[in-house]
């Protein structure tokens, strides 16, 4: 069994996607983190069967708009002196901005310079948004 | 109020909205001569960076029959845009001219962007194969003027239902009134988009049928709406010659047809209305591109809060 320090003061990402840890690692620039950082991945978890882990030594400000438009079932726990002070079950924001390209050839946001590239959401049981400029579909998925 | 408004989306307006537009295009149509003059000494911009015939000219004689004035381009190598300037500095300095502008992309959500920047009325003129709802708003005063009510219809589509921009806007514009059913025929592979059906026919529980067949339901129909297959909207030409003839108008399919249905189309046509359909009298689609501009004539006055 791999043992990973657990938290003194710190963000732990729980209940991620198996698969989706290292792309949220990467979306939050962990890497530039001067401070400790672990991700672990496929842990075995009873509602998931398996799930990813990021556990981040030191308090850091987290977008959690974005992080639920990448992935609703994850929580954020918030530790001090070891324990868990808040718990946040992220969900699908209504909107999300400058976050993914849209990816319909015709949209004009593949020509226009310094256009914020926005989406709606449409389908909140689908995750589906849709591009505010050409409707095009995006699957949060 | 619609003074200041943009129009991007058909949906952009309330059907109330949409009544009062189509409530004054009507008394335009009665007395034309009493709105010859009503925006005189106002400028409309027309800029279409694709080319248009219809669209662009509907708009123009428009807003000469108002007594206003007309300026712009027909195509994007007669504009900046060739030496890349985006559409909001295009539409920035347009603001600067005119009261009130037209735009034509062929990039979807350019118009969308114009009114983000835009300090007088927009019109969507049509972009890319996203939305064109000044055709929307012709085909209800099309609707509206030939049958003298936008309910209580069954609606039939037929052709290219995947690409056809008017057949989407048609078919939620419509989905607004009290009961409508729709028949959608068409070949498989250009069936309506399942986003049209999920979000629009099924969620508001409106009845539709979907089949390959014009011949056998065309009984039912109080409206034909016929469409184009159009080139610019595949990639792949092989595709586009497969299906471009896949459904054909003519008279034998119209025996069956019912004596006050009406045929309409967006146009231009190519081959899937037969010239003999033209003088049949539930052909509409001429008499459509009329509406078409009696429309634009209200539109453009209600977006400049003009009045007699």
């Amino acid at each position: 069994m791999l043992n990973v320090d657990s938290v003194e003061k710190g963000i732990v990402i729980d209940h991620i996607k198996a698969g989706r840890g290292m792309y949220i690692y990467n979306y939050l620039k962990l890497d530039e983190l001067e401070s400790c950082v672990a991700i672990i991945k496929n842990v075995k978890s009873e509602k998931q069967g398996r799930k990813d882990l990021i556990k981040i030594d030191g308090i850091i400000d987290i977008n959690l708009e974005v992080l639920g438009f990448i992935d609703p079932n994850a929580t954020v726990n918030i530790v001090e002196d070891g324990k868990i002070i808040t718990k946040t079950k992220l969900k699908l924001p209504n909107r999300v901005v400058d976050v993914v390209k849209c990816k319909n050839p015709r949209c004009i946001t593949s020509v226009e310079n310094e256009i914020k590239h926005e989406f709606r959401l449409s389908d909140i049981e689908k995750g589906s948004y849709r591009c505010v400029y050409c409707d095009s579909m995006y699957s949060a998925s | 109020m619609l003074k200041g408004r943009h129009l991007i989306d058909p949906m952009d307006f309330s059907p109330e909205e949409i009544d009062e537009i189509l409530q004054l295009s009507d008394e335009i149509i009665k007395n034309p001569r009493l709105y010859a003059d009503v925006c005189k000494g106002y400028i409309l911009a027309t800029l279409f960076f694709e080319p248009s015939t219809r669209t662009r000219l509907s708009f123009e004689a428009a807003m000469l029959r108002l007594g206003g004035s007309v300026t712009g381009f027909s195509s994007a190598d007669a504009s900046s845009a060739v030496k890349g300037e985006s559409v909001a500095d295009t539409v920035k300095t347009i603001s600067n001219y005119a009261d009130i502008c037209a735009m034509r992309h062929p990039k979807e959500g350019a118009p969308k962007i114009a009114a983000m920047y835009s300090d007088i009325p927009v019109i969507n003129g049509g972009d890319g194969g996203h939305h064109h709802p000044t055709q929307t708003l012709t085909d209800l005063l099309t609707i509206r003027s030939l049958k003298g009510r936008l309910s209580n219809f069954t609606v039939g589509f037929c052709g290219d239902l995947k690409f056809g921009r008017t057949v989407h806007s048609l078919i939620k514009a419509l989905s607004r009134y009290e009961n409508i059913k729709f028949v959608l025929v068409s070949p498989e592979e250009l069936r309506v988009p399942d986003y049209i059906k999920d979000e629009v026919l099924t969620k508001k529980r409106i009845d539709f049928v979907e089949v390959d067949k014009l011949e056998e339901i065309m009984p039912a129909l109080d409206i034909l709406y016929m469409t184009r297959v159009q080139k610019e909207r595949f990639f792949n030409e092989e595709d586009y010659i497969r299906l471009k003839d896949s459904f054909i108008l003519d008279l034998n399919k119209l025996e069956n047809a019912k004596d006050d249905m009406i045929i309409m189309h967006p146009l231009p046509r190519v081959n899937e209305i037969s010239m003999e359909v033209d003088s049949d009298r539930r052909a509409a689609y001429f008499k459509q591109t009329k509406y078409g501009m009696y429309v634009r004539m209200g539109l453009i006055m209600k977006l400049l809060g003009v009045e007699i």
